[in-house]
């Protein structure tokens, strides 16, 4: 039994909520994707099976909707009758559209206020009684007006700051979306009442922007985008380096303990690095302090500084001397929590996830081959995580659904008859 | 009434990665108890010594980071190190629903406080740990922090220009991923226990949260066979697989002023051209996407042409205005201060610090029609609520607290 299993969840598919809906399937709740007539726009969105564009082919929507089963709705048109009847049979809702969807009569004012027990997650780009509600915006519009670019970027500000991939505006969304979901299931879990939940991604944006947007709420301090490093208030040393394969590794936060210093002396010696990095002399005096190195003490204590620029030179020298993965395991062997910049396949690689049993084989029987898939991000010892079916055809589910529904129809009828 | 408030939370985690789920939660109205150690060697969470710093006053209670990242909770302290510190927390973990943590793998069980004990105390508690990369496979010894997460998890890659050093990203996104997954762990966990009455252990592996969040491109490589790490890729801001074209951010006039736009598709692009009235954009070489994508240099010469004209927010009103979504890259001040509706959401919210005085703290960006969130208490001092859980929960008389505070256990 997973943590979800039973909780029926019904998804007004797009792509502000199918991240949210992959999230739940992978708990266990029954999701049923509603597409509007041909099919929701998701499975248009590139890449492509073998680049070849279709309906079933798109891995954006393999990788959003898989777990979940599909119903082809019209609901502008003759779908709403059904609609109502999903709705009926279904605990949470999730949609994208907002007032949008009030206004075709499909939304929370007359289809979710009705149903005192179902919680109903819109999640907007704006929240739903924004000024804005009805701007376009897209993942990267809304990262940009929401904080996360402004942190990105190059050191060089001629160069425009930077917007990370993978539609992280919806993901961010997407989280906040299933926390609240969660949350509201808690409260009706206790009263058996459900209510609405406004997810407004632009705020969630706002809050995922860690230290820039506290020190900005706290001493109106602004931080400026840099090189592979921490947005800062004034430049700060580069942490990222060109490692001797020419990919890059970050090497992560200063030792600060005389052992700490000590090690990192003794791996220079172990590659034969001594020689090559006369301020190692520094590190040996900071192995023999009695106290800890702290980095506030830099402007004040010229001795501090000389040891933390020797210990950046000492990582900087050794990251550059080895291939950036062998630099990341062998750091972390040494006790310096370092990183080699993968791409994501690459990470996906990565034999760790495997042994974690990340790495799911996924059966498609129209594909005439299974393809691998990554799971989820935790292990649950009581309640596991199923391992999603591919992502459903156009209107794959609809005889099953519609008999389900009908059972549980029969049902309540008979109840009522008792 | 709170959604959560009849959850109380055992929580060890620090930093933004594990003290984020719990805020969220918090927020929620579930009472959650932050344990930290009491000893001057700097055991506390970190964050308590972080910066910034509302004046030049400087102490353990005074981290502006650990205030916004704590805010609705109480605060003890127990010496586990201490003859009866163990003892102590055995008895406020018999009275919590959930023990969360993020330390490194494995700590807290050496602490004499791995699931099994837990559970022996306790047995349907929820205990969610999350580190970066769980507790097992090969590398569940390494530590990581968010930058470290983000480049092992392919999220650094990915964020930059071609044939360059990774941009990379600016904060520790995956410190809030992880605080997120987290938050959704434990509320996972706690519907499992309604329904069954069974607790459980929850390995929460940022790493691997991190990758989640690019399916698409895994995706791309297990069924296409294409990998990311190729001549062209990360393609800076242009759009992911191509999806849309034009898609980038520009310069608009002043100093480090940008305005970023998209469109979505054909009508998008005409809605644009009609704006930019531009000769060249009208050339039909870019009617449609493939056309856009082929000639992309061209185009966004074209469109910086028009934005690097404007004052950035005037661009980007003119932008949405016609339809094209489109947003100036905004400054703190612009998106925090001087947001059109971000105000009345309320999502900023200012707390009463004892020390700090008032300061404002992020809120949550959600809003619930029955049982909404609210932050109306600033983070606990260091132990500041020692004396109330102590006592008035786990019923100790004040000469038996006094006599523990006294040998260090508190």
């Amino acid at each position: 039994m997973s943590s979800l299993s039973g909780l029926r969840v019904l998804q007004l598919v797009d792509e502000r909520t199918v991240d949210a809906g992959r999230i739940l399937a992978e708990l266990g709740a029954e999701v049923v994707v509603v597409e509007p007539a041909g099919g929701s726009p998701l499975r248009d969105e590139p890449p492509f099976v073998s680049d070849e564009p279709g309906p079933e082919r798109s891995l954006r929507w393999w990788a959003g909707a898989a777990g979940a089963r599909s119903i082809e709705l019209d609901l502008e048109g003759d779908g709403l009758a059904l609609f109502d009847a999903l709705l009926d049979a279904s605990d949470l809702v999730l949609e994208g559209r907002g007032h949008a969807l009030d206004a075709v009569d499909a939304g929370w004012d007359a289809r979710g206020r009705t149903r005192p027990s179902l919680i109903w997650v819109s999640i907007t780009p704006f929240g739903r009684n924004s000024v804005r509600a009805d701007d376009p915006a897209t993942d990267l519009t809304l990262l940009a007006g929401g904080g996360p670019v402004w942190n990105c970027g190059y050191d060089d500000h001629s160069i425009p700051p930077m917007r990370g991939k993978g539609n992280q505006a919806y993901n961010i969304g997407a989280m906040y979306a299933v926390i609240g979901a969660l949350t509201a299931l808690a409260h009706r879990d206790r009263t058996g009442r459900g209510q609405l939940v406004d997810v407004n991604i632009n705020a969630a944006c706002n809050v995922t922007a860690e230290h820039v947007t506290y020190n900005w709420l706290v001493v109106q301090s602004v931080m400026s985008r840099q090189t592979g490093r921490h947005a800062s208030s004034a430049p700060t040393a580069p942490v990222q380096v060109r490692c001797a394969d020419g990919r890059y590794a970050t090497t992560g936060v200063l030792p600060r303990s005389p052992a700490e210093f000590g090690r990192l002396r003794a791996w220079l010696d172990e590659l034969g690095l001594l020689d090559r990095l006369p301020e190692a002399v520094f590190l040996d005096l900071a192995a023999r302090r009695t106290e800890t190195v702290e980095m506030v003490d830099v402007a004040s204590d010229p001795e501090v500084a000389a040891i933390l620029a020797a210990a950046r030179d000492a990582m900087t020298l050794i990251a550059s001397e080895l291939p950036a993965y062998d630099f990341y395991v062998a750091s972390q062997q040494h006790g310096f929590p370092c990183g080699a910049v993968v791409s994501p396949d690459e990470a996906f690689e990565d034999p760790q996830f495997a042994a974690r049993g990340f790495v799911h084989e996924v059966d498609h029987p129209e594909l005439e081959r299974p393809y691998r898939a990554p799971g989820v991000a935790y292990v649950f010892s009581a309640s596991p995580c199923p391992a999603p079916e591919r992502a459903p055809l156009l209107d794959e589910h609809r005889d099953e659904l519609l008999g389900s529904m009908l059972t549980r129809e029969d049902e309540r009828w008979i109840r009522r008859q008792r | 009434m709170g959604a959560l408030d009849h959850i109380r939370i055992c929580d060890f985690g620090g930093q933004l990665a594990g003290a984020g789920a719990t805020k969220l939660l918090a927020a929620f109205g579930a009472e959650v108890i932050r344990v930290e150690d009491p000893t001057t060697q700097g055991r506390w969470d970190m964050m308590r010594v972080v910066g910034p710093y509302v004046d030049e006053r400087r102490g353990v209670d005074l981290g502006g980071g650990f205030n916004n990242h704590n805010v609705n909770k109480l605060g003890v302290t127990i010496n586990l190190r201490a003859p009866e510190g163990p003892a102590l927390l055995e008895k406020l973990l018999a009275v919590c629903d959930v023990v969360t943590e993020n330390f490194a793998a494995g700590v807290l069980d050496r602490l004499g406080f791995g699931y099994e004990a837990l559970a022996a105390i306790k047995p349907d508690i929820i205990y969610v740990s999350n580190c970066g990369f769980g507790h097992t496979g090969p590398h569940r010894s390494f530590k990581t922090w968010g930058p470290v997460v983000q480049a092992v998890s392919g999220l650094t890659f990915n964020n930059g220009l071609p044939d360059e050093e990774p941009a990379g990203w600016g904060f520790s996104y995956m410190d809030h991923g992880a605080a997120g997954f987290m938050a959704i762990a434990i509320l996972a966990a706690l519907h499992h226990r309604e329904v069954t009455g069974e607790g459980q252990w929850v390995d929460l592996a940022s790493t691997t949260a991190g990758i989640t969040m690019q399916r698409t491109a895994v995706l791309d490589w297990t069924v296409n066979g294409r990998p990311s790490r190729r001549p062209g890729q990360p393609n800076g801001n242009h759009a992911d697989f191509d999806a849309m074209a034009p898609h980038n951010i520009y310069a608009a006039l002043g100093d480090d002023r940008w305005v970023a736009l998209a469109c979505r598709d054909d009508d998008d692009w005409r809605a644009l051209c009609d704006l930019v009235d531009d000769d060249d954009a009208r050339a039909g070489r870019f009617s449609g996407l493939a056309g856009r994508l082929e000639h992309q240099d061209q185009l966004d010469e074209i469109i910086g042409r028009w934005v690097g004209g404007r004052e950035a927010g005037a661009a980007a009103s003119e932008l949405v205005a016609a339809g094209v979504p489109a947003s100036v890259v905004k400054s703190p001040r612009e998106r925090i201060d001087e947001d059109p509706d971000l105000d009345a959401w309320g999502l900023f919210p200012s707390v009463d610090h004892p020390l700090m005085g008032e300061v404002r703290v992020e809120g949550v960006p959600l809003h619930f029609s029955e049982t909404d969130w609210s932050i109306d208490k600033a983070a606990p001092l260091l132990g500041e609520d020692n004396d109330r859980i102590f006592r008035e929960l786990l019923d100790l008389d004040g000469a038996e607290l006094e006599r523990l505070r006294s040998e260090g256990v508190v």
